[in-house]
């Protein structure tokens, strides 16, 4: 789960992370009082998740209250479109912040790095670009420290990223203090990803965490309700968001129009990769996990049957701990409920697979049966396209 | 010979009381899986399916064997469960538990590391000896699993569960088995990866192949990589690849995070690439895992 800009400063500023003077305005006038309170010279900044906002036009200088109300008419209410989420995201707040005095600009993160198995604090004195290019073209700038899961993220650690960066002298106090700050709100959070891009030294020499992003790990959801509730699901794909309140917790909506409810991600994923070998496009990733209840599969296929570019669905289960007879009669629950109107494929195997095919047999209704993986996803390019 | 278990492996089963593991436990103990105990604190006394329940894992360590534990209590539990199980001595933890937080996954794979236990998992399937034992979910109901997995001569790893079934189906279909197969987990942070089971089928003698499950994010296919490279085989290892249609969708799952961490994204076709200069072969369907790996056995087989 992200956070917006100002969110994630709020919480940073918990930890002794200082960040510019700022408002959030939810409309233009308050834009313009916050300008006035701020002394007239501002930053307009949309706040929406995805990352390129500049670049994308979401945010603007403004040099009065006017011309801030200005930028946030402008910004307010509509959808900003960035690399990172071509389809928009709405834009119902924009942060209205003090210009700064930019000096140096540096890079500070924290996430985890999967390969050795835990956190790390990453800092580069390369900052204000994107972070991921300096990785690729210098990544003897990018400096590092593990976050040991059992005895935590120490001073001297804080001080060789801080030395590293050139943070040194009278800054080194402060830098240090601060990078300890974003270590702990990662630990205390469930951070899975924390950056401070740029961190800035300003003019008149001090720090300032000019903008934020924090992601918390969505497994951590049941310890972390305060910073739940902070989540903005206008952010999200409205499918997306559906699927989720249905309790399937991994549905991704895609530009295809083969619909696909299978168990588990990797039987997913090589469900769309056969799809894709016969010539046919997915319309979506669907897990259902283990979900041993006819309701989620109702569910599940509702949201597939509710997905306008759908022409056919393709049911494929390898039930495990998932039974196939449970499968099965969700599926002949959605077809009676006229939820799914599209030509539907369905392979099953694995646990009850005779019960879960004697349920399809006896419902009456129309499947298209697919023995196997490919076969199901030939049959299911083909029903599609014959839907044409 | 298998690896991890063998037919006499006795283990305990920690949340034993929980809806889904008092259907694990019935399956495990119709496969002929040694269960000798569940856990579920305030529960000491209870039975499940026959099964002896106790308050704590050490009531079972202090009398009795105890070659490994299932982990299947709710996530909030669950590194307590670990660490529960580790300062009892026990040696294989097998943690099917789904939605872990990571910073707690990586707190208990840090400690058992130090103590000299191995971590299964989490939000793993477990781990079966076909025709031996077996540990954790995989295969579901007895007579499902005896289909899918048959004794055999092929080690199966996979991230995903699903798929460690699927690839045993197909090779027990095609007359290879499998020796043991381990569903190793799905999570970003996880006990034991490819590159560290891997000398485990290396010194198994039943195991005369290795098939894996491989797909887009993580270090974890590199790392086998780069094992096998630097230390060779004797085994012919097969992959199978998916996800590659993620390929045409960049930043769709790979977040900042990896990317910044591991140098750059690994798409499917770079991992392919690693793979392949390994000396291992890729399949691009499921169906031909067992022909690519019958190839090299039959080679091997000739002196070649």
């Amino acid at each position: 789960m992200k956070l917006h800009e100002y969110q994630a400063k709020e919480l940073l500023a918990r930890y002794g992370v200082p960040t510019p003077e700022g408002r959030v305005a939810r409309t233009a006038d308050e834009a313009a009082e916050a300008a006035e309170a701020l002394g007239g010279k501002v930053v307009v900044k949309a706040q929406v998740h995805a990352g390129g906002r500049g670049r994308a036009g979401g945010i603007k200088l403004a040099d009065s209250a006017d011309e801030a109300r200005a930028a946030a008419e402008e910004l307010l209410g509509t959808r900003l479109v960035t690399f990172q989420a071509p389809q928009g995201q709405p834009i119902d707040a924009v942060l209205v912040e003090e210009q700064i005095d930019v000096a140096r600009e540096l890079y500070l993160g924290a996430v985890i790095d999967n390969a050795a198995g835990m956190p790390v604090m990453i800092a580069s004195a390369a900052g204000g670009m994107e972070i991921e290019e300096v990785a690729e073209e210098h990544p003897e700038q990018i400096h590092r420290q593990a976050i040991d899961p059992i005895t935590g993220f120490q001073g001297f650690q804080a001080r060789a990223l801080a030395f590293a960066t050139g943070l040194d002298g009278d800054l080194n106090r402060p830098a240090v203090a601060l990078i300890q700050g974003l270590a702990r709100a990662f630990r205390e959070n469930d951070g899975s990803l924390a950056e401070i891009n740029p961190l800035v030294v300003t003019g008149d020499g001090r720090l300032l965490a000019v903008d934020a992003k924090f992601s918390i790990d969505d497994d951590a959801d049941y310890r972390r309700r305060d910073l739940v509730e902070l989540r903005d699901r206008s952010q999200d794909e409205a499918l997306e968001v559906e699927a989720e309140d249905a309790g399937i917790q991994n549905y991704i909506k895609l530009d295809g129009d083969i619909g696909c409810l299978v168990n588990g991600a990797g039987l997913a994923m090589a469900t769309m990769d056969a799809i894709k070998f016969e010539g046919g496009e997915p319309a979506n990733f669907l897990d259902i996990g283990t979900a041993n209840d006819p309701e989620a599969i109702v569910a599940a296929l509702r949201i597939i049957g509710a997905d306008p570019e759908v022409k056919a669905v393709f049911v494929n289960i390898f039930g495990g701990l998932a039974r196939t007879d449970v499968i099965a009669e969700g599926v002949v629950q959605a077809h009676a409920q006229g939820l799914i109107t599209q030509p539907t494929v369905v392979r099953l195997a694995g646990t009850n697979v005779e019960d879960g095919n004697r349920i399809l047999d006896d419902s009456g209704l129309e499947l298209i049966r697919a023995d196997g993986f490919a076969d199901g996803a030939q049959k299911a390019v083909q029903a599609a396209s014959g839907a044409d | 010979m298998s690896v991890l278990i063998d037919a006499d492996s006795t283990f305990i089963i920690q949340g034993i009381t929980g809806r889904e593991a008092v259907t694990m436990t019935r399956e495990l103990l119709d496969y002929g899986s040694k269960v000798v105990g569940g856990v579920t604190p305030g529960r000491k006394g209870r039975e499940v399916h026959g099964v002896p329940v106790e308050d704590t894992v050490r009531a079972f360590t202090e009398r009795e064997r105890i070659d490994g534990a299932i982990v299947a209590v709710p996530p909030a539990f669950a590194t307590d469960a670990i660490l529960e199980a580790v300062e009892a001595g026990v040696k294989l933890i097998v943690v099917v538990t789904e939605r872990i937080p990571r910073a707690e996954v990586a707190r208990a794979v840090e400690y058992a590391a130090q103590e000299g236990a191995r971590i299964i998992g989490p939000n793993c399937l477990g781990l079966i000896a076909p025709g031996k034992s077996k540990m954790g979910g995989i295969g579901g109901a007895a007579d499902a699993t005896r289909r899918a997995f048959q004794p055999g001569v092929i080690g199966v790893m996979s991230r995903s569960g699903g798929m460690t079934t699927e690839i045993s189906n197909a090779l027990s279909e095609a007359g290879l088995g499998v020796s043991t197969a381990i569903s190793i987990g799905g999570d970003a942070i996880i006990g034991s990866t490819y590159a560290e089971l891997m000398p485990l089928f290396e010194a198994d003698e039943q195991t005369q192949g290795i098939a894996i499950y491989s797909e887009p994010g993580g270090p974890m296919e590199a790392q086998l990589a780069e094992h096998i490279a630097e230390h060779g085989s004797r085994l012919p290892v097969v992959a199978f690849m998916a996800g590659r249609f993620m390929d045409e969708m960049p930043g769709m799952r790979f977040g900042h995070a990896g990317t910044i961490v591991e140098g750059r994204a690994d798409t499917t076709a770079d991992k392919i690439a690693r793979l392949e200069a390994a000396g291992i072969a890729v399949a691009e369907r499921i169906e031909e895992i067992p022909a690519l790996l019958r190839e090299r056995l039959d080679a091997d087989g000739s002196g070649a």
